[in-house]
């Protein structure tokens, strides 16, 4: 990684929709080698997906997110690693991280509702071999996710014109 | 709606019991403006003095605190001693400039107020204030409430608004005393380099004057660093160096300021602030003293590094539009010229509120030189100044074919 590709990078996680063109010119720098940023970076998979943000509250529907703690007893010369991939694999899991701490990996878990949040947990989570124990937190309100406040809670207060 | 205070109250002998000072004071032409400007809707502005962030939490954390452990008492009148220590230490690591905390630091309520306490320590009757234009509009009434004389000095846009050693001698007479700078400059984004400075210590050495250096936006440059004038070999003691949090530490609401200079004017100015203001407001003084700690000083940081990416936005903009836009090297102001447009400041800013419905202030309020140009602060989020640049586009080449 280069300065320009951070930087690049920089700009396109406060705002993905930001096209080459706007970011060479925040930055001073040739549309070109932006561009060649960009590709690299995506070939790479340093930038993995241009995602959307939402604030699901504010859609009507009764989807529901837990984080789950799961404890695992790791395999001989994988680690964590097979585990893990048979637990991301699922669609209904939308993120997996491998923890320190008191359990192993916290799961994302997505469902239409809290049933089928906690039928995934007791039929496909809990049964697979090597994990040991399951907590379940449900999710109940999201401020903030990767860095953007959820909320709009500070407006530009500003005088239209001051000196 | 403009109102003249004066004439439209209904108690209208009042004016007579007014000094003929504040009589003579006109109210700003940014105040004119701003009426025009309020009585619109879906405007976008880049009209705006002031940052376009919050001060950072952690800051406002800090006064918070503060109140809660009953901070809420007056503090020495020249401020809390652990805040005057930590600018000191501040400017020198920063500007290479250093004062002793005792007696050469004042906390003052803004940068303004440090401005009227030197103009009123300094001046007597009939003194020539040499105040290069265009400038921030306090300068000449403050000046003139103190009994002085303001004279000023145009610069130019092909000297990307620098003050030249020629202009600066040409203004002098036997009178003048003060010379008041301000670079970064409000509102054309001017700076000054240690070689630019040269010649002007010079003249200020040869004619035994007195330098208020109004250095508030000295953090935000952007190519060259700032040089402050009083680290110009020579000049320390007859400059006053004044600046604040309000700008590069988000922090205009607070009103926090500081002057720096020679113990005999500091102590004169002291005088005058203990029995004027007393002190700054203490819990003001905490939060200032937690946005320079490292973890305030990395948030100023951050909030540069976004004005530059948004003023080489604004530039390219303005320049592919086809309107002359000199480089801004400091503060957070462009100021294009529209000439070519064949209009007035006034007129231009005008009609481009009323028929591209975007505020910018016409550069003709900022005194000399400042006719021809537009004053747009780029302190607004990069979707605002996209679209902002897309309307005066629009508007100027509505401009040309008509």
């Amino acid at each position: 990684m280069n300065e320009l590709q951070l930087k690049v990078l920089e700009l396109l996680k406060e705002d993905a929709r930001r096209d080459a063109d706007l970011i060479a010119a925040m930055l001073n720098e040739p549309v070109e080698s932006v561009k060649q940023a960009i590709a690299y970076m995506e070939e790479e998979h340093i930038i993995v997906k241009y995602a959307t943000v939402v604030n699901w509250s504010k859609v009507d529907d009764e989807k529901v997110t837990a984080l789950i703690e799961v404890q695992i007893t790791p395999e001989r010369g994988r680690g964590f690693e097979g585990i893990a991939e048979r637990i991301y694999l699922y669609p209904e899991v939308k993120s997996v991280y491998l923890m320190s701490g008191a359990y192993d990996l916290l799961v994302e878990i997505e469902g239409k509702n809290l049933k089928e949040v906690a039928s995934f947990v007791s039929n496909k989570l809990s049964p697979i071999d090597k994990v040991l124990s399951t907590k379940t937190n449900f999710i109940l309100k999201k401020y903030k996710q990767d860095g953007i406040i959820f909320e709009e809670h500070e407006g530009d207060h500003r005088l239209m014109i001051s000196p | 709606m403009i109102k003249d205070e004066v004439t439209s109250n209904h108690r209208q002998s009042m004016a007579e019991y007014l000094s003929p000072l504040a009589r003579s004071i006109k109210p700003s032409g940014i105040r004119r403006f701003f009426d025009l400007v309020s009585t619109r809707k879906d405007v976008i502005t880049l009209g705006v003095g002031e940052p376009d962030f919050v001060t950072p939490w952690h800051v406002r954390d800090a006064a918070v605190y503060a109140l809660e452990k009953g901070k809420t008492q007056y503090t020495s009148n020249a401020g809390m001693p652990e805040l005057r220590e930590a600018i000191g230490q501040y400017l020198n690591d920063s500007f290479a400039v250093s004062y002793n905390p005792a007696n050469e630091v004042l906390v003052t309520v803004g940068g303004s107020e440090a401005i009227d306490l030197a103009l009123r320590a300094l001046i007597s009757p009939g003194d020539e204030i040499l105040i290069p234009e265009p400038c921030y509009i306090s300068y000449s009434p403050i000046t003139t409430l103190s009994g002085g004389k303001a004279v000023g000095i145009e610069t130019f846009a092909k000297d990307n608004f620098k003050l030249k050693a020629e202009s600066l001698r040409a203004a002098i007479t036997p009178k003048s005393k003060v010379l008041i700078l301000c670079y970064p400059s409000n509102p054309t984004g001017g700076i000054m380099t240690y070689e630019d400075w040269l010649p002007i210590a010079k003249v200020v050495e040869e004619n035994d004057l007195i330098v208020i250096s109004d250095e508030i936006y000295a953090e935000l440059t952007y190519g060259a660093k700032h040089v402050s004038f009083a680290a110009i070999p020579g000049m320390k003691d007859r400059t006053l160096l004044v600046s604040g949090f309000s700008k590069a530490f988000a922090m205009t609401g607070w009103r926090m300021g500081y002057a720096c200079g020679h113990q005999d004017l500091i102590g004169a100015m002291l005088k005058i602030h203990q029995y004027t203001v007393m002190c700054a407001p203490i819990m003001a003084q905490y939060a200032a003293l937690e946005a320079l700690t490292p973890h305030g000083l990395e948030e100023k940081d951050r909030m540069m590094e976004s004005y530059n990416q948004r003023r080489r936005l604004v530039v390219k903009g303005f320049r592919e539009i086809g309107l002359e836009c000199h480089e801004p090297e400091g503060a957070f102001y462009a100021f294009p010229s529209i000439v070519s447009t064949g209009l007035t400041s006034e007129q231009f800013a005008q009609r481009l509120l009323e028929e591209g419905n975007v505020a910018a202030v016409p550069g003709d309020v900022f005194g000399l030189g400042g006719e021809g140009h537009l004053r747009c602060s780029y302190a607004t989020s990069v979707a605002q100044l996209t679209e902002a640049l897309d309307r005066i586009g629009q508007f100027v080449r509505k401009l040309n074919q008509g």
